[in-house]
């Protein structure tokens, strides 16, 4: 139940050119799972970095790692081999720090507490005064457009506004990183559009630095700078591509032909991940 | 560098070194309760803990061997000499005491390997805390010198135990064997064909399940006297009261679990026009299984409990529930507590013998298979 | 509304069936003593005359149910509520003990699983003697402790409030057991995130999730403390309170008497546990919990 510490000594910060740290850097990432079947090697010889303010997309089949990615770098899983940072510290360190906002796949709203209430909770355990969290929650919901739901209760409101509602609890203590994890896998796709955009929109204004989880090609163009591609048995990435998109996107932009062909892009690497296996 | 001297330890060490400056001050030549030799051992155990280190297993046997090897020491010491123990006695028994603790904590934080490890490990752990509660029952009435009259030390109860077989054999035969197992046979049944009735009618489902809730949380022990008046004192009067008190968790069960399977399965079997008597045994009783024996198990401890009771009202002279009003009346609280340990046993057992069959009724339940 | 009114009819139906039945097992079961009674008297009475006889015993096999509720009507509205022949103080004092029973109960119930959960060495040794505790009819050794503490000059409540604590305390330690454990793991990874202690984590979590099952196994206990108390107060001829009026209606064969007292403790169980409903209801309502 309680974290496993491994206080290795720190290696040093990895840097990019411009001097400033990357939110997120792994090298030679690997994970075992011991299993009562055996061991299941969840993520192999992952390298990746992250520089502030990007929108990374991680896609590909359930079951290649996505979800235990985002789960070591939000210290809710511990690797078994290579290293990562998150803004220059461990991940562990991080989460100390409050670094990162987490959003699940399912809003895990709690049942018992008012919208409101719910966007407080991470207020309240951080020890933030109460006029400060009613500023605080007035401000992010107004931010995921859910103003004047304060009072309801998650019951009372749509699966799209659940969703919302705990993208707003991850932005409420303004964590410059946002861990998401399929959080719009359980939503019909109209309402998952439109919170697509709001959700850019939402990255424009706060300069945020985004992982996103998704297994939709075209959401996965659509919104990110970066985008990583993987594959299973065993987890690992089989190819970063940027996009260059403006980041200014309407959503007809999924018509035009840059987009089309980033999405090609993507379908080959999936493709290719697969052939692997067969 | 963290937890290098566990707390349990530390307190076992100080209550030696306490207990061992007490003695010197009162009875430096041993007096009842072989406190030099118990406090010496615990202290052996507990430093030889600390020199070894990180190696658990051999960390926990070797508690254990110190904890109880002082532990019997104690008591082996003090039987005799009742009501003679002083400070420096309870002082060890709680170094020892405290070894056995900190043997659990360390054996609670081994991950077992295998399954089979596992399984012993949840066996042991328990077995320890039990052997506890006993050896700690038994210093403090033997140490205290508390009247045998009002609690027997647990030593003094097996000894009634070995005793007292026939009588207690007999009393298990009428109570257990006659009134428990018809009543629990009759009660279930009737219950199960209740709600099967139930089922079928609309009507009668939403009448009987409110009054069968409601009935869960009445007195209904209370009809016993009314029982023994209407069937006389021998065991059938009981076996009504069991009837009455296991029909109705078995009624709501049963209701309750034969809507518990799926609508799309419901649907599937209508897709096969099956009627309603296939529907029910191939799909809605299977599926209500888990509720029935949650009723069955729940009934095996409640029957037992009717009819223990019911005999308080009146019995032919044998029986665990004549044998516990009358002992208690000539202040016999050593057969007392020998009768209830037999119950204790008999619902366990009963419990147990219900699971077992439940495991292979409902393999493929979720909370069997293990998730 | 509507599934009250669906409820109402038919339970209100099977109720009256239940009188009407048991009327005639009136007739039935008092019937032969009745023709004894009348042969021995010479006196060849009627059929409407011989069923009004049947349910006019004073000592009947089966009282009529109006026969109890006449009794349960003297002995509840008619008499002084702190004489002995009343019902009231009977279940006063039946009530008193449970009552205090049960708040020792549940409390120790609350703290032992909270102990429970934070300690693996406590859920590894005291959890599968709690579960197979259960199994044990704890109740047989009631009259044992009463007659104990008796011999030692202890009587009345204490005795029999320890035995409705030992009842009630073991659901309250199962349900909150399982009711600490039920947050879900993504709930759980989300404190995590949050980086929040131990006891953020308990109280902003776990208790909030375990308050339903703590009401659901609280009504439970109340129900089980209710019947411990009666039980004890079999032993040694007790002199108040409902179990004490059963023994003395079995003693004296006044069936009627027993009839009433077992309507009387059926009553205050289900005051009981419609209070702990209540209770639930109210802190559910506050937890915004949603409408069933
Ligand atoms: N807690 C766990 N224990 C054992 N195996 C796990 C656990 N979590 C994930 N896995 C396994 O690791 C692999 C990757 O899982 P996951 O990261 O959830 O995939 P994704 O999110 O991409 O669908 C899968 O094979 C999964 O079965
Ligand atoms: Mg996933």
């Amino acid at each position: 139940m309680n974290a496993i510490a491994s206080h290795k000594p720190a290696p040093a910060i990895p840097v990019t050119q411009s001097g400033v740290a990357d939110v997120v850097a792994a090298s030679k990432l690997g994970l075992v799972f011991n299993t009562n079947d055996g061991p299941v090697q969840a993520l192999s010889n992952v390298d990746l970095t992250i520089g502030k303010g990007e929108f990374v997309s991680f896609i590909g089949p359930s079951g290649c790692g996505k979800t235990t990615l985002l789960r070591v770098i939000a210290d809710l899983e511990k690797p078994t081999s290579g290293t990562i940072m998150v803004n220059g510290m461990t991940p562990e360190q991080a989460r100390e720090r409050r670094a990162y906002g987490y959003v699940f796949q399912a809003a895990a709203l709690f049942p018992w507490r008012t919208i409101a209430d719910n966007v407080a909770l991470p207020l309240e355990i951080m020890g933030i005064s109460k006029a400060e969290r009613a500023e605080r929650i007035r401000r992010t919901l107004e931010l995921v457009n859910l103003a004047g739901f304060e009072k309801k209760y998650p019951w009372q409101l749509s699966g799209g506004m659940q969703q919302r509602a705990s993208i707003a609890r991850a932005l409420a203590f303004d964590a410059d990183l946002l861990l998401m994890d399929e959080p719009f896998g359980a939503l019909d796709e109209i309402v998952r559009d439109h919170l697509n955009q709001q959700l850019l929109e939402l990255w424009a204004r706060t300069n945020k630095t985004i992982c996103f989880v998704t297994h939709s090609i075209p959401e996965a163009v659509y919104l990110s700078t970066r985008i990583v591609v993987m594959s299973p048995r065993p987890g690992r990435v089989t190819d970063i591509i940027d996009t260059n998109l403006p980041r200014e996107r309407p959503l007809d932009v999924r018509e035009s032909p840059e987009f089309l062909a980033i999405a090609a892009r993507v379908r080959d690497g999936l493709k290719a991940g697969h052939s692997y296996e067969d | 560098m963290r937890a290098s001297l566990p707390w349990q330890i530390a307190l076992a060490l100080l209550a030696v070194v306490t207990g061992g400056v007490l003695q010197l001050a009162t009875a430096p030549g041993g007096g009842p309760g072989n406190v030099w030799p118990a406090l010496g051992l615990v202290a052996l155990a507990a430093a030889a803990t600390l020199a070894m280190g990180g190696r658990p297993v051999a960390q926990a046997a070797l508690l254990f061997v110190g904890a109880h090897g002082a532990a019997w020491l104690l008591l082996s010491g003090v039987a005799g000499h009742e009501g003679q123990a002083g400070a420096s006695f309870y002082l060890a028994l709680s170094g020892a005491w405290l070894l056995a603790w900190r043997c659990v904590t360390v054996l609670s934080m081994l991950k077992p390997a295998s399954q089979g490890e596992k399984r012993l490990l949840g066996l042991i752990i328990p077995l320890i805390f039990g052997a506890w509660v006993l050896i700690l029952w038994e210093a403090i009435v033997r140490g205290a010198g508390i009247p045998f009259l009002l609690l027997p030390p647990p030593s003094a109860i097996a000894e009634r135990i070995g005793v007292s077989t026939a009588v207690l054999a007999a009393d298990f035969r009428q109570t257990v064997l006659k009134a428990v197992l018809a009543g629990y046979i009759i009660g279930c049944g009737a219950g199960f064909i209740a709600a099967i009735a139930a089922d079928r009618f609309l009507f009668l489902r939403r009448g009987l399940l409110p009054i069968g809730n409601m009935a869960a949380a009445l007195p209904i022990i209370g009809v016993a006297p009314i029982m023994v008046m209407w069937f006389g004192f021998d065991w059938p009067s009981k076996a009504a009261v069991v009837v009455i008190m296991t029909f109705f968790p078995m009624l709501v069960n049963t209701v309750v679990g034969l809507s518990a399977s799926g609508h799309m399965e419901r649907d599937l079997m209508r897709t096969y026009a099956s009627g309603y008597w296939p529907t029910l045994f191939k799909l809605r009783l299977p599926a209500a299984m888990p509720f029935i024996f949650n009723a069955l198990k729940i009934n095996s401890t409640l029957a037992l409990i009717g009819a223990i009771v019911a005999e308080f009202f009146g019995t032919p002279v044998v029986g665990m529930g004549f044998r516990i009003s009358t002992e208690v009346g000539r202040m016999n609280i050593d057969m007392v507590w020998a009768e209830i340990a037999v119950a204790a046993l008999a619902g366990t057992l009963f419990y147990g013998v219900v699971a077992l069959v439940e495991r292979a009724v409902t393999f493929w339940h979720p909370s069997i298979r293990g998730g | 509304m509507d599934s009250l009114q669906s409820k109402i009819v038919p339970v209100g139906t099977l109720l009256a069936i239940l009188v009407v039945a048991w009327y005639a097992f009136a007739v039935m079961l008092n019937g032969p003593f009745q023709r004894d009674l009348d042969r021995r008297a010479g006196e060849t009475p009627g059929q409407l005359e011989f069923l009004m006889r049947t349910w006019s015993q004073p000592k009947p096999t089966l009282p009529a149910p109006h026969q109890v509720a006449q009794n349960f009507y003297k002995s509840t509205f008619t008499v002084k509520p702190w004489s002995n022949r009343s019902l009231i103080y009977h279940a006063w004092v039946t009530l008193s003990s449970t009552f205090v029973g049960f708040a020792f109960g549940a409390a120790l119930g609350i703290l032992i699983a909270v102990g429970i959960v934070h300690f693996a060495s406590l859920d590894r040794s005291l959890m599968p003697w709690i579960i197979t505790s259960q199994t044990i009819p704890i109740l047989a050794i009631a009259p044992m402790v009463v007659v104990v503490f008796a011999s030692i000059g202890i009587t009345g409540l204490f005795p029999k409030a320890l035995i409705s604590t030992y009842l009630s305390f073991f659901p309250v330690a199962v349900g909150m057991v399982k009711g600490l454990r039920s947050p879900e793991v993504m709930h759980l990874d989300l404190m995590r995130t949050y980086n929040a202690t131990r006891p953020q984590v308990f109280w902003k979590l776990r208790v909030p999730a375990s308050l339903p099952f703590l009401f659901a196994s609280m009504k439970v206990a109340v129900a089980a403390s209710l019947v411990g108390a009666i039980v004890a107060e079999l032993p040694t001829g007790a002199v108040a309170g409902i179990g004490a009026k059963l023994l003395n209606g079995a003693y004296y064969s006044q069936t009627i008497d027993i009839w009433a007292a077992l309507v009387a403790g059926s009553l205050v169980a289900v005051m009981l546990v419609a209070l702990v409903g209540l209770a639930g209801r109210i802190t559910d309502y506050a937890m915004g919990g949603r409408p069933a």
